[in-house]
């Protein structure tokens, strides 16, 4: 708690807010990294890049492989697919929708700035020994780390993405990612990357419910439990 | 595509056998909806699916440059043994005889002749390091040599301004590409890989070895050549995977 460096804003204090654009973009991205990751692993099983590991099935989309082996010979791979070249255009589309409100609106500047390695150190620290706090509408510099680093990770799985979708027609990047095989294994890093921030993100989320309160109906706050704002009760 | 998973001939009439086979699933599916919810096989679902795969031909055509060459590879990362794919085991493979095999051609084609080995082997050839990418994410370097599929269309009098090229192939397999594809220069009819005539399993007498598009796209054992300005769909394309599937 006592680990502030940016002065407390009276009028954020202890209240999160978040726009319906920034409601939107955010649920849009979860749903299309959920279908990209489903459908990624159904792909990935069918020829595994670490030796025999396979993802378990009930954990993949792409529908019931035995069905689709009746129906057209063709074990749930080529839905797994359609998932994965559909899903692409709504993760693009809820990303350049999210970065933009963030760039424009000012969010990412006031919130999630400024970044500097020996924060994220000292709480990383404070937060591994259980002494970080947490004030809703303020981002630790942990938090400011991995937000930026989820931003980073899915933009790298477009450009990896392309670099294996195109590797003939965009060789260029191809390359610079070390060729196609090399490329195809960094697209299954970034995609741990994104896997490992989720699971500390909703295993957060579980801890403070109000972030997911905010998140969902657009405010929460914990300084005023008899506040008006009507939304706030429906969260409670 | 899978391999090792089914043995036996491919269907015809697959669309007509695919709407009983899925009615009759029905309860087999209602089933599966306790154990793993999961909506991919709904009707509804595979339209959307057919739309998006529609559009995502249409970006990948408008990414597509006939003047930019696929990357080529020094021979000596070629690979010797080449991976052997196809959703029957290669022992099954259809055995063509080479002293009657013809060629036949049709549609939007001037000159219909069928081609014998002979003639097919009198043509212009060059060769290919180029890496051949498999849908599911392998991919393999290889050395092919043979005739640009553009010398030969050219040859013939096909109508170059038509839209699609199709194939017919020996094991029941058919394919078709977009015009700009079939003139790209690397897009050639391969009677070898690794300086050997194509083996049986490989697809003799040729394969259309195509380094622009994903490994199935690029159709074996090939029997008929025709040009066209209706989309011809393909063996794997209409058991749901993109037409265009460029890379």
């Amino acid at each position: 708690m006592k680990l502030r460096r940016t002065k407390p804003n009276p009028a954020t204090h202890d209240i999160q807010e978040h726009p319906a654009l920034v409601r939107i973009a955010h649920w849009l991205q979860a749903l299309a990294i959920v279908i990209m990751i489903g459908s990624g692993w159904r792909i990935y099983n069918s020829v595994p890049i670490f030796g025999n590991y396979r993802f378990p099935l009930w954990a993949t989309l792409g529908g019931n492989p035995l069905q689709s082996k009746i129906a057209h010979m063709d074990p749930g791979v080529a839905n797994a697919l359609n998932w994965h070249f559909t899903g692409m255009w709504l993760l693009l589309a809820s990303y350049l929708l999210f970065m933009a409100h963030g760039t424009i609106s000012g969010h990412f500047w006031r919130h999630l700035l400024p970044l500097r390695p020996r924060d994220i150190l000292r709480d990383f620290i404070a937060a591994a020994t259980f002494r970080l706090g947490h004030r809703l509408g303020e981002y630790n510099a942990v938090q400011r780390f991995a937000y930026w680093g989820v931003l980073f990770a899915i933009l790298m799985m477009f450009l990896t993405g392309l670099a294996i979708w195109k590797p003939a027609q965009l060789s260029g990047l191809t390359w610079l990612f070390g060729g196609y095989p090399t490329a195809r294994v960094l697209h299954f890093i970034f995609m741990s990357a994104i896997c490992l921030f989720m699971v500390v993100h909703v295993a957060l989320v579980i801890l403070v419910p109000k972030t997911f309160v905010a998140m969902v109906f657009g405010r929460a706050s914990h300084a005023h439990p008899t506040h008006p704002e009507p939304m706030h009760h429906a969260g409670e | 595509m899978p391999e090792n998973e089914i043995i036996q001939p491919p269907k015809i009439n697959a669309d007509v056998d695919r709407r009983k086979l899925l009615r009759n699933g029905l309860s087999l599916g209602a089933l599966t909806l306790l154990t793993g919810c999961d909506i991919s096989d709904d009707d509804i679902v595979q339209q959307m699916f057919a739309r998006v795969s529609r559009w995502n031909n249409f970006v990948q055509e408008e990414l597509f440059s006939r003047s930019k060459l696929a990357p080529e590879y020094p021979e000596s990362m070629a690979v010797k043994n080449f991976r052997y794919n196809a959703w029957y085991q290669a022992p099954l493979a259809p055995v063509i005889e080479a002293s009657t095999y013809k060629l036949e051609l049709a549609g939007l084609i001037a000159d219909k002749r069928p081609w014998n080995m002979r003639q097919l082997y009198g043509l212009p050839q060059r060769s290919q390091v180029t890496r051949h990418v498999c849908v599911e994410g392998w991919s393999m370097i290889g050395k092919w040599t043979g005739t640009p599929l553009k010398t030969f269309l050219t040859l013939v009098g096909a109508d170059l301004t038509a839209k699609y090229v199709g194939f017919v192939c020996a094991d029941g397999y058919y394919e078709s590409i977009d015009m700009p594809t079939a003139l790209q220069p690397q897009t050639i009819m391969a009677f070898k890989l690794s300086d050997n005539i194509l083996p049986t399993k490989y697809g003799f007498p040729f394969k259309i070895r195509i380094p622009t598009k994903l490994g199935f796209k690029q159709p074996k054992f090939v029997t008929a050549i025709y040009v066209t300005n209706r989309n011809p769909g393909g063996f794997w394309v209409d058991r749901g995977y993109n037409w265009f599937s460029g890379i």
